[in-house]
């Protein structure tokens, strides 16, 4: 198990994932500090992400797309907060228009990543928080998209089986 | 779809659940229906305050009223509040989807 624990606030429209890694501090850090590791987790196979601007300076930015089954790109961008390496990493994760410019109101994620040594072992925690009710809904439902993907793409390996 | 609620119904939603006695009676009105002054036993205010409370959470959905006799009874409606769970639930599921990548990038490459 490497999920060891998630807490659903509902009432402070968080949500935290805290996660264990068999992995020195630093290499785990790699995976937000190094943008071609990044683009291998951030979005799922079938809707891979590409960084473009790969920023980790307080103010910096990082800008990505992510490339539907059928071509197609949804952009999004980070505004880095405040960054400890190999240590704290806090940003604002935002929905980007087709030229990559911050779409207006829609909605922002505020996310705070730490990792931490734990017994030979690297604890990450993050933390998702949300404005309202409405700007988590309206999240998800964008970002469900890739999950519905990702849901379909392996019911299609499975009937292609 | 989750877009099923408007903006001001969403906003009288969360102010409804951000006191720790009105989401305490979301809580106990799930299961069966109370009575106001049942609820007003089980905090320490006044009936009135309690009867406040009950208002708020009414406004917002997330209860009902019914009169009955000389009580009334309050029944928690559970849609509302498995809409506000559901969108952590889809966000719960997209990352732990990204901590399994994470896991899988950090293995020891099988190939070498």
């Amino acid at each position: 198990m490497t999920v060891i624990r998630v807490d659903k606030d509902v009432d402070n429209l968080s949500l935290t994932v805290v996660a264990e890694f068999d992995a020195p501090i630093e290499r785990v850090w790699q995976l937000w500090a190094d943008p071609r590791q990044l683009e291998r987790w951030w979005g799922p196979p079938t809707y891979p992400a590409t960084v473009e601007r790969h920023d980790l300076t307080p103010g910096g930015e990082v800008t990505y797309f992510m490339t539907a089954p059928d071509g197609g790109r949804t952009r999004g961008w980070w505004r880095i907060a405040s960054v400890d390496p190999p240590r704290s990493l806090e940003f604002v994760d935002g929905f980007a228009d087709q030229d990559g410019a911050p779409r207006d109101g829609v909605p922002t994620t505020a996310i705070r990543v730490e990792l931490a040594e734990h017994e030979g072992a690297t604890r990450m925690e993050m933390r998702s928080t949300f404005a309202s009710l409405e700007h988590m809904e309206q999240v998800v439902e964008l970002g469900a998209v890739e999950a519905f993907q990702l849901a379909v793409g392996q019911a299609d390996a499975v009937l292609a089986g | 779809m989750l877009g099923e609620l408007d903006d001001k119904a969403v906003d009288v939603l969360f102010h409804a659940l951000a006191d720790a006695t009105r989401r305490d009676i979301v809580r106990r009105c799930i299961a069966a229906e109370q009575s106001v002054s049942r609820l007003a036993h089980a905090y320490p205010m006044s009936f009135a305050a309690v009867q406040k409370h009950v208002v708020v959470l009414e406004r917002a959905g997330l209860v009902t009223k019914q009169r009955r006799g000389r009580e009334q009874l309050v029944r928690t409606d559970r849609e509302a509040v498995l809409r506000a769970r559901r969108a952590l639930d889809q966000l719960e599921r997209a990352w732990r989807e990204r901590v399994d990548r994470m896991s899988g990038l950090l293995a020891p490459d099988p190939s070498r």
